[in-house]
């Protein structure tokens, strides 16, 4: 396991990612709010978080089941899939294609001091993801990884999930709204032309 | 109204068929739910429906974020859960009121008229409090007659005015659970 957590999420997630235009993104609380707000200048297609934590997974699933013309990702932290772990036994029995969820496991609670998560004493989301009936799942922890699972965020065959395990540098900085109404209407007047 | 027997409990009475189909006509296109005897009919209306999503959750909280990606793509949902299931929910509905995400949820209540589980009276105690103090209206039906009124007004409310409400469906209405 050397190198396992070398990668610095400023630059994993963008590469990762890609052009985040064709896809629809939903994001946990704190860091992972952070990357994508940054990646896409706050952009419409977005919706973050900065509480609800444990929501993300299953309001991407709600979109992508509304959606299934769209690509759906989830991008959350590893403190926020693990207060609702449950949700990707969800995800695992409706299996939807068009959801893929992108884990940035820094293994640690950033935003409250840097306090150690599960994940870094020992416990392993991707082995969880495939217990909970995800077929498709890797651990991105090398650049060497990127370019699969780039591919699989992609990938309209899914769900898929995307363990990506990174160093405790920071998010990017980035000033978002945090209003959610605000942010709810702006996503469905791009979406869907109406408020 | 006599003792139920549990087979019966939550079985097929016309206004849950009528509440159905009240739910479908208004669009409702996905049903989330943790399993619950006094829901039961609703299930499985919305198993068997091929036009509606049927999603069985770990937790009810789960259903809150989800209902709220519905919206986001332009699905109207709702989440079915008994009284129990309120408490699970109550960060999550953080959610909801930031966003002013429209939101039903039809709440089975337990721990109330005629109650024999002491266990089911705390959180039955506490689902009206809780829902409102978390910014959500609350309404109540006590007899089958009032079941559709107040599930509509409802929808009304949080589909025309963004608002999230939980509509009681109380213990009176669905009988005390038999054990």
């Amino acid at each position: 396991m050397e190198n396992d957590r070398g990668l610095d999420r400023k630059y994993a997630v963008p590469e990762l990612v890609g052009n985040p235009d064709d896809l629809l993104i939903v994001c946990g609380l704190a860091g992972a709010s952070k990357d994508i707000a940054h990646l896409t200048n706050d952009g419409d297609n977005i919706f973050t978080m900065a509480g609800a934590m444990g929501g993300a997974t299953a309001m991407g699933l709600g979109l992508a089941l509304s959606r299934p013309d769209k690509q759906v990702l989830v991008v959350t932290g590893d403190g926020e899939l693990l207060m609702n772990i449950g949700t990707l036994s969800t995800v695992g029995i409706l299996k939807p294609s068009n959801l893929s969820i992108l884990c940035v496991d820094n293994g640690h609670y950033g935003e409250t001091g840097y306090q150690e998560s599960h994940t870094q004493r020992g416990v392993n989301l991707e082995l969880i993801a495939q217990g909970s009936a995800i077929p498709i799942t890797r651990t991105v922890s090398v650049k060497e990884h990127i370019d699969e699972a780039k591919a699989l965020i992609r990938d309209s065959n899914g769900p898929s999930f995307i363990l990506l395990r990174v160093s405790t540098e920071p998010p990017p900085v980035i000033k978002r709204s945090m209003d959610a109404s605000e942010r709810k209407t702006a996503f469905r007047r791009a979406l869907l032309g109406e408020p | 109204m006599g003792l139920l027997k549990l087979s019966d409990y939550g079985g097929k009475q016309a206004w849950q068929e009528e509440l159905y189909d009240l739910l479908r006509s208004n669009q409702v296109d996905l049903f989330c739910y943790v399993p619950d005897g006094g829901h039961k009919t609703l299930i499985n209306k919305s198993i068997e429906d091929p036009d509606v999503i049927s999603v069985p959750l770990t937790t009810e909280e789960e259903g809150v974020a989800m209902c709220a990606g519905c919206h986001l793509g332009g699905t109207k949902s709702v989440l079915l859960m008994q009284s129990s299931g309120v408490g699970n929910c109550v960060n999550m509905f953080a959610l909801l009121k930031n966003g002013q995400f429209p939101f039903v949820t039809l709440i089975t209540m337990r721990g109330e008229f005629g109650e024999m589980n002491p266990w089911q009276i705390p959180m039955g105690q506490g689902v009206q409090p809780v829902v409102e103090a978390m910014g959500m209206h609350c309404l109540r039906a006590e007899t089958p007659s009032e079941v559709t009124e107040t599930v509509q007004a409802a929808l009304n409310m949080a589909y025309k005015s963004n608002q999230a409400v939980a509509v009681l469906l109380t213990q009176k209405l669905i009988g005390a659970k038999p054990f």
